[in-house]
């Protein structure tokens, strides 16, 4: 039922990841939603045979699979690029400038007049260069507003001309540091660390996090020397409650 | 509100300017697993006592009381317990979890630890919603520090009690926010909201009793451990205690995270903010996300507790303020939002379902300037039809900017219909006024 291409990609070392994946659980069946990334990390999207090895290692049916998989907006039906570029344009970031950074880079991206639709690619997915365009809803970054993601890293606080810029560079094989998070890798590489595994990639942990805005309420408390009242010296428990 | 308490009570938010905040290292420096050790010596009833009697709040959304909730678990009854925590961080607007888990993961930790000795679980899930990648990094790291350190695993610090936590990436899904997808989701299954009763506390995952709580929530556990219940309580007001990260976002001079005392009011929040962006007047704001009724300018002094934004007719949700000047159109941004609940609705209720879609080719509509004032009766008729009447309360969210925007702004949904009959000439009947 697989090819023998696809035997290869999803062979015996993957097999051990699932089954490290399901060892985290009470339950295997838990084990699907990260599994469904790491199928991602392979081939850059859900495709019938990651289907199959999910059904396969789970002991569930390809159509339960498939079920769970298509309800997700991570999981990506058609092959992604080298890059996934998640433009927020919910209401916030596109009063903000989010809907004219989207329009402007659909334009970019697009070919022969016609500008780059949702989850659509620009270049041959998977190979250098090649960029997956999507609108994305709230990214929880409101205080940076307007954010994009690449490959779920932040970029914060963009115009349409710094996210175009960043998106060139993208396609020249450049890869500028995020706001927020660890340095630039790939979408299957991100999605392997969705799976879980972080191996290699430790030092991933330490990449920037707090931006200006997240720590403005305690800059201000700590210059002006306010604190939360101070806690007593000792504590004790409340006595046990009688039992009913 | 105690006088005395500051405009700004950096507990949650305070360790988030030291260097390296994320490892344990640092966290151990500065407090951090003293609470563990204290809770361990103490009976299990008596932290969710404890937590009763410090009055803390769901910081998810709903404001329910978090030791009740933790009380609701069967004791004895045989069953593996669950606790999950809920860091679906996805209400549009809301954007405190995240940053609270990349500066401080470790307070989560603890706090996980503490919770799930209280309610005698064994398991704990941490549901990190997918696209905030560097948040799970960082959750990984801090569980894989806390096991190397032994407070969790096997006998924790030697107190017989075993717990096991894994990180557990979403997949984007909004819906998964609800606590019932969210479990759903964790099992392996398409996130959609299940029918309650029951309840999670009786049959949660995998059938079995589980507490489902927010970050902000369970990050806060440590504290009230240390300080008790009386110091939490100087915080905020009696009915809704405990300092509470706001978080500013849009047409304002400063956006950021300010924790304070629960029941500050946006006007004190926007002094501290450096007030509204280039001086250009405030139109309207969310008090807590996008499924939050809107508040406009009339409402700067409303106390933003669980009681004072019910009382003034919202609610109070994750405290994402979310503040849009008078250059942005009313229709426009409930357009925008109805959208985003339409992407979002699982589909597994009807009203919602069917509802968020024709919302939204209304609202298109209108917004295109081809709507008429029967319009306004069609929107407000469908959200009659939705609200209250599906699984989970996204539905009901869907609704709130649209009759709240309809409620303080219908004149600009009326102009709207006017640049409509100006057009055609067609509907000036429709749109008498």
């Amino acid at each position: 039922m697989t090819s023998d291409l696809s035997d290869d990609l999803f062979g015996a070392d993957l097999a051990d990841r699932a089954k490290a994946i399901i060892a985290r659980y009470p339950r295997s069946r838990s084990a699907l939603l990260p599994m469904l990334h790491l199928v991602q990390s392979v081939e850059g999207y859900v495709s019938v045979d990651g289907i199959a090895f999910c059904a396969d290692q789970l002991d569930l049916t390809t159509a339960e699979v498939s079920a769970v998989a298509t309800f997700y907006t991570m999981y990506k039906r058609k092959p992604c690029g080298e890059h996934l570029v998640s433009v927020c344009t919910n209401t916030l970031c596109a009063a903000l400038g989010g809907d004219a950074i989207y329009d402007g880079l659909r334009k970019h991206l697009g070919r022969d007049g016609k500008a780059l639709g949702h989850e659509e690619t620009s270049g041959v997915p998977g190979e250098p260069g090649s960029i997956t365009l999507e609108h994305a809803e709230c990214l929880a970054a409101c205080d940076l507003a307007p954010v994009l993601q690449v490959n779920y890293e932040f970029y914060d606080n963009q115009t349409p001309e710094s996210a175009l810029d960043l998106v060139k560079q993208l396609q020249a094989g450049k890869k500028p540091d995020p706001t927020r998070g660890a340095p630039l890798t790939d979408f299957r590489q991100v999605e392997l660390q969705l799976a879980g595994f972080l191996d290699g990639r430790e030092s991933d942990v330490d990449g920037p996090s707090a931006a200006l805005e997240t720590l403005r309420g305690a800059k201000i408390a700590h210059e002006k020397g306010w604190t939360a009242p101070t806690m007593p010296d000792s504590v004790s428990f409340p006595a046990l409650p009688e039992k009913k | 509100m105690n006088n005395d308490v500051k405009p700004l009570t950096p507990v949650l938010t305070k360790r988030w300017l030291s260097p390296r905040s994320w490892t344990i290292r640092t966290y151990e420096q500065l407090e951090g697993y003293t609470a563990l050790r204290k809770a361990l010596e103490a009976h299990p009833d008596q932290l969710i006592q404890l937590c009763k009697d410090s009055g803390l709040r769901g910081r998810g959304g709903a404001g329910f009381p978090t030791g009740m909730k933790w009380g609701f678990i069967p004791q004895g009854d045989g069953k593996p317990h669950y606790l999950v925590i809920n860091a679906d961080e996805g209400e549009p607007g809301t954007c405190k979890d995240i940053p609270l888990m990349m500066a401080d993961p470790h307070s989560l930790v603890e706090g996980i630890i503490i919770t799930s000795y209280a309610i005698r679980a064994n398991f704990a899930a941490v549901y990190v919603r997918g696209e905030a990648l560097h948040c799970i990094r960082r959750m990984q790291a801090a569980v894989q520090e806390a096991y190397e350190a032994g407070y969790l695993g096997k006998d924790i610090l030697g107190s017989g009690f075993d717990l096991d936590v894994v990180i557990h990436s979403g997949a984007g899904a909004y819906i998964c926010g609800e606590e019932t997808a969210l479990l759903d989701s964790l099992e392996g299954l398409r996130g959609q909201p299940r029918l309650k009763p029951p309840f999670p506390a009786t049959s949660g995952l995998y059938e079995s009793p589980t507490v489902v709580n927010n970050v902000e929530t369970i990050a806060s556990v440590p504290f009230i451990v240390n300080g008790g219940s009386d110091w939490f309580r100087t915080m905020g007001r009696d009915r809704s205690p405990g300092p509470k990260i706001y978080s500013l976002s849009g047409h304002v001079t400063n956006p950021g995270q300010y924790e304070a005392p629960m029941g500050t009011t946006l006007r004190q929040l926007l002094e501290l903010a450096g007030g509204m962006k280039d001086g250009i007047p405030l139109k309207f704001w969310t008090p807590g996300g996008s499924s939050t009724p809107l508040f406009t300018a009339d409402h700067l002094d409303v106390p933003l507790d669980f009681e004072g934004a019910a009382e003034a007719g919202s609610m109070l949700g994750t405290t994402a303020l979310q503040l849009f000047n008078e250059t942005v159109s009313v229709p426009w941004a409930v357009m925008k939002w109805t959208e985003f609940y339409k992407h979002e609705s699982c589909g597994k209720c009807t009203p919602c379902r069917e509802g968020t879609y024709w919302l939204v080719q209304i609202l298109q509509r209108m917004v295109r300037g081809e709507g008429t004032a029967g319009d306004i009766d069609t929107l407000l008729d469908i959200c009659d039809n939705v609200l209250g009447r599906s699984f989970c309360a996204l539905g009901d969210g869907a609704v709130s900017p649209i009759t709240s925007g309809i409620q303080y702004f219908k004149d600009e949904f009326l102009a709207l219909c006017d640049i409509n009959a100006a057009s055609t000439g067609k509907h000036a009947l429709a749109g008498a006024h």
